[in-house]
């Protein structure tokens, strides 16, 4: 498909700008104005929108098709709580922070205050702060308030971050950005941080330790609170990567377990779109002797139950402008407010109920690496299809074929050949039944026609894209 | 509400294929004592009983006061086209475009958003898009340390005093360090900020047009920089390049900001989005998601996320960032934005904004005691000295209903009597007048 620039006409107009009503102004001084016109292009509305739109029919979408890409859950974003995101449009987050001017702004204040409660009572933390702009923003954020929180007890000798192999590659990369130096302990045979490793790893020099549970596998650690527990013993701190909390709610606070810090992705749990990689949110909730080291400014609630912007003085200062992504987080607190508790409790559920079905009707076909029962995802390996030669990356393009997207492959890395599914709990049983017969027929088919499986996709505006030549000839915006 | 849609007879043959006899038992793994010790959360609700609550919150919001304040935010104009077509679930419900094949919509639009960055900034290599304004001057000083390989920067502080604290966050864990040149009254002290780069310096970071309006010329300041092997890194707000020279133009390696104005409502803080560019030899520095143009299997064009290879789930710890995502969905909107604008409406926009704030200024200084401090030229924001403390007299204007500007006080220790002044394309005529006159009662009585 043509680039919008290559439909651009000299001398076309979009949107017309307002008329003034003012009188001009003497120039701009030519000193400082730019030489070169900006090279927009030059449509009508109609070219526009029909560019836009026909572009935003090459896309696969949660609202056209089954989205099984797992860790990230990809769950069905109620429509209803868009509208509630939307409401704040014209809401300016200077406000509050003028004099006099928190008393107009109640409503949204009110908000993050409430988001923050909400959240602290479903991870079982102490007190939440929204302002990470993302789950990997986060982190970094937690693990500064760790750092934060080692320094203000003179404790300066703390330089490494553990994380098991199988955890998501933001997690070493957000304690890097902290300042902190790596160690990875490799998964045990039963799917977890291997726990004599993790022992002999942990000393008076290790600031955190950053996990996720139930993990990338999916797999519930039975062994975690007694992590948390050694963990605490040689004075480190626990981090909760809460990308997988879909699995657990209702059913598992990471403050009851032992976790002092915790991230949740709002755009994987509470159900707010990513828009094709972002917005997301990452607030990020603690235990209470890790409250000083928040992120200022914090809204708090005042005697006399009105909300007020507060200065966090002891705070690691501020991750972002304002309040977080405040739309996306109104979003979020919509979402929980119109499920309720039964409501949350019954997401897990049900996300784990068809994690299950999936995984007990593909095991035949597909190599499972570690057959237990799983929370909200499961993770195969494509290692018996690649004895014909099929990849994971073949099944995947060839689901593409058939109207779904893929779900997540070569991650986890310790799985060779991972193919890794998360349905959510918004699937019904007859889309999960076409799925797993789209399944099974790849797993046919890699033994009968491999072929077949390595011209796949061969239905979409393009075919297999040359990555390759993608990296070496860097072409990132049109000359 | 039910979104989990099987019936108990599905759920029941379902159960019977895992093998187990309820659903409870699927968390059979989590040990007794591991388990929520509290879920205390109120019953769900209708969606006609949530959107009354929403509602309610949103009414208490603010956005009846007229906006003179900017402070890095600007309301602006939003073609009805950015709201519609972003609204397309294809695009809103969509993930990161892992699956080129089926993702085309996607990169196709970061690759066009890249292109307009790259025009509006002068530069030759933009990325995806980062979070927002502050953390996008943050990469920026540290896409500076991995460059020059040293570990200071020279933070001029007429930045966005907010942008300032999450640079010097973002520095502290490194043990980097950022040294802050103050202003020479509303305009960069660019004397200064030569004398402070040294063998050390990975970059200097200013601001055009900076926290207090001023607009300034950084190309000597480039060139000075470059002498010393530091970078010059310019932080911009993206409508004032309709007008003003841009950070390629200036010399700058790196030009960065908040695109919010463009085609992001104010939203009460957010989602925004960052944008980030740069010189093509610089490239692999780049933080973030990255789209790039390739052929597909039988030589046709296509787009996929390229130079993976600097990022998080390859590198893990020695990825250039822990950015996994961007902020697309907003990027999207800024580049449907800029697009139906065009060229012509993009430098009239700019035009409109110069022209109102100039009309305001004219209006502001005729004021009993009110001048201005920026001593050169403005884009549309600039900074009046009061005859008495700010603040005082923003909180009066308040409760008339109009945000008159952000007091520096809290920002500039000493600029007690400094009020900075926002006029958009937005505000009429009419809404400047009411702000001189309202000015005009405060400082009277």
């Amino acid at each position: 498909m043509q680039l919008i620039f290559e439909k651009s006409v000299p001398g076309r107009n979009g949107v017309r700008v307002p008329l003034s009503d003012v009188p001009k102004a003497s120039p701009f001084p030519d000193a400082l104005r730019r030489k070169e016109p900006v090279l927009l292009p030059e449509v009508s509305e109609l070219d526009l929108v029909r560019h836009y739109t026909n572009l935003s029919r090459r896309n696969f979408s949660v609202d056209t098709n089954f989205y099984p890409l797992g860790s990230c859950t990809m769950k069905y974003n109620t429509k209803v709580t868009e509208n509630a995101g939307g409401l704040f449009a014209g809401c300016h987050p200077f406000l509050p922070l003028l004099p006099g001017g928190e008393r107009l702004v109640q409503g949204p204040l009110s908000l993050v205050h409430g988001l923050e409660q909400q959240l602290a009572e479903i991870t079982g933390m102490d007190e939440v702060t929204t302002q990470p702009l993302a789950g990997a923003h986060g982190e970094m954020t937690g693990i500064m308030v760790i750092a934060a929180y080692h320094k203000a007890r003179g404790d300066k000798k703390r330089k490494y971050v553990i994380v098991p192999d199988s955890s998501h590659g933001t997690n070493p990369a957000s304690a890097a950005m902290a300042g902190y130096e790596i160690v990875t302990i490799p998964t045990a045979p039963y799917g977890d941080m291997d726990l004599e490793q993790f022992k002999n790893a942990m000393n008076d020099e290790v600031a955190a330790v950053m996990m996720t549970c139930p993990n990338t596998l999916g797999l519930f650690n039975p062994h975690i609170a007694e992590i948390c527990a050694i963990a605490h013993q040689a004075g480190a701190l626990t981090y909760y990567d809460g990308a997988n909390l879909n699995a657990i709610l209702g059913k598992v606070r990471p403050g009851d377990v032992g976790f002092d810090v915790i991230h949740v992705n709002l755009h994987k749990t509470f159900s707010t779109p990513h828009g094709g990689g972002g917005p997301g949110s990452g607030p990020v909730g603690v235990k209470k002797g890790l409250i000083p080291y928040l992120p200022t400014p914090r809204v708090q609630r005042k005697g006399d139950g009105s909300f007020a912007v507060e200065a966090h003085p002891e705070g690691i200062g501020r991750v972002s402008d304002f309040f977080g992504n405040f739309a996306i987080m109104a979003r979020a607190y919509a979402y929980i407010t119109l499920l309720g508790r039964e409501g949350l409790i019954e997401v897990s559920e049900h996300a784990v109920l068809n994690a299950n079905y999936i995984m007990a009707r593909l095991k035949g076909e597909y190599e499972l690496p570690f057959d237990q029962t799983c929370m909200h995802e499961c993770v195969f390996s494509a290692s018996r299809q690649l004895q014909d030669g099929v990849h994971a990356i073949d099944i995947a393009k060839y689901l593409i074929d058939r109207g779904f997207h893929p779900p997540t492959v070569y991650f986890p890395l310790n799985v060779k050949e991972a193919i890794m599914i998360e349905p959510t709990e918004t699937e019904s049983k007859q889309t999960m039944d076409l799925f797993i017969d789209v399944m099974l027929e790849a797993a046919r088919i890699a033994r009968e026609d491999p072929e077949a499986l390595h011209r796949a996709p061969v239905t979409t505006p393009v075919g297999r894209l040359d990555e390759t030549r993608a990296a070496r000839a860097q072409q990132v915006c049109c000359e | 509400m039910g979104y989990c849609p099987n019936t108990p007879d599905e759920i029941r043959e379902m159960l019977a294929v895992i093998g187990a006899g309820s659903i409870e038992e699927l968390f059979a793994p989590i040990p007794a004592e591991l388990r929520a010790k509290s879920f205390d959360l109120p019953p769900g609700m209708s969606e006609f009983e949530l959107m009354r609550i929403m509602r309610e919150k949103a009414a208490a919001g603010g956005a009846e006061i007229v906006p003179f304040i900017g402070g890095g935010i600007y309301d602006h104009i939003i073609p009805a086209a950015v709201d519609h077509l972003s609204s397309r679930a294809e695009f809103y419900t969509a993930y990161t475009p892992y699956q080129p094949e089926c993702s085309q919509g996607t990169l196709q639009a970061l690759f066009e958003y890249q292109s307009v960055i790259c025009r509006l900034t002068g530069m030759e290599a933009s990325n995806a898009s980062l979070y927002d304004g502050g953390t996008a001057v943050a990469e920026a000083a540290l896409m500076s340390l991995r460059i020059t390989e040293r570990n200071r920067v020279v933070l001029d502080a007429s930045i966005n005093p907010l942008h300032r604290e999450i640079v010097t966050g973002y520095l502290h864990g490194l043990s980097a360090e950022a040294v802050e040149v103050a202003p020479d009254g509303c305009g960069s002290d660019l004397k200064r900020l030569i004398d402070s780069i040294d063998e050390e310096t990975a970059a200097v970071i200013v601001q055009n047009p900076n926290f207090f309006g001023s607009v300034q010329d950084f190309s000597e300041l480039a060139v000075k920089a470059h002498e010393k092997g530091a970078l010059l890194i310019i932080s911009g707000y993206p409508i004032a390049l309709g007008l003003v020279a841009s950070p390629g133009e200036m010399g700058a390696d790196i030009a960065v900001g908040d695109g919010q104005s463009l085609g992001n409502p104010l939203s009460f803080g957010g989602p925004y989005f960052g944008f980030i560019a740069t010189r093509k030899r610089f490239i692999r520095n780049l933080p973030g998601r990255i789209v790039g143009e390739t052929i597909d299997n039988q030589g046709r064009r296509g787009y996929v996320l390229t130079l993976q290879a600097r990022e998080q789930h390859i590198k893990r710890h020695k990825a250039t960032s822990n950015i996994c995502s961007n902020q697309s969905l907003c990027a999207l909107r800024g580049l449907i934005f800029c697009a139906s604008l065009g060229r012509k409406g993009f430098e009239e926009l700019a035009v409109l904004n110069y022209d109102k704030a100039q009309y305001a200024k004219s209006r502001l200084t005729g004021v009993k005691g009110v001048s201005v401090m920026n001593a050169g030229t403005t884009f549309n924001e600039f900074t009046l000295s009061l005859p008495k403390d700010a603040a005082p007299v923003v909180e009066k204007l308040l409760a008339c209903g109009v945000a008159a500007g952000v007091p520096l006080v809290q920002y500039y220790p000493g600029m007690d009597n400094a009020l900075t002044v926002t006029v958009t394309e937005k505000r009429s005529k009419a809404e400047i007048d009411r702000l001189a006159a309202l000015l005009e009662e405060a400082l009277c009585s």
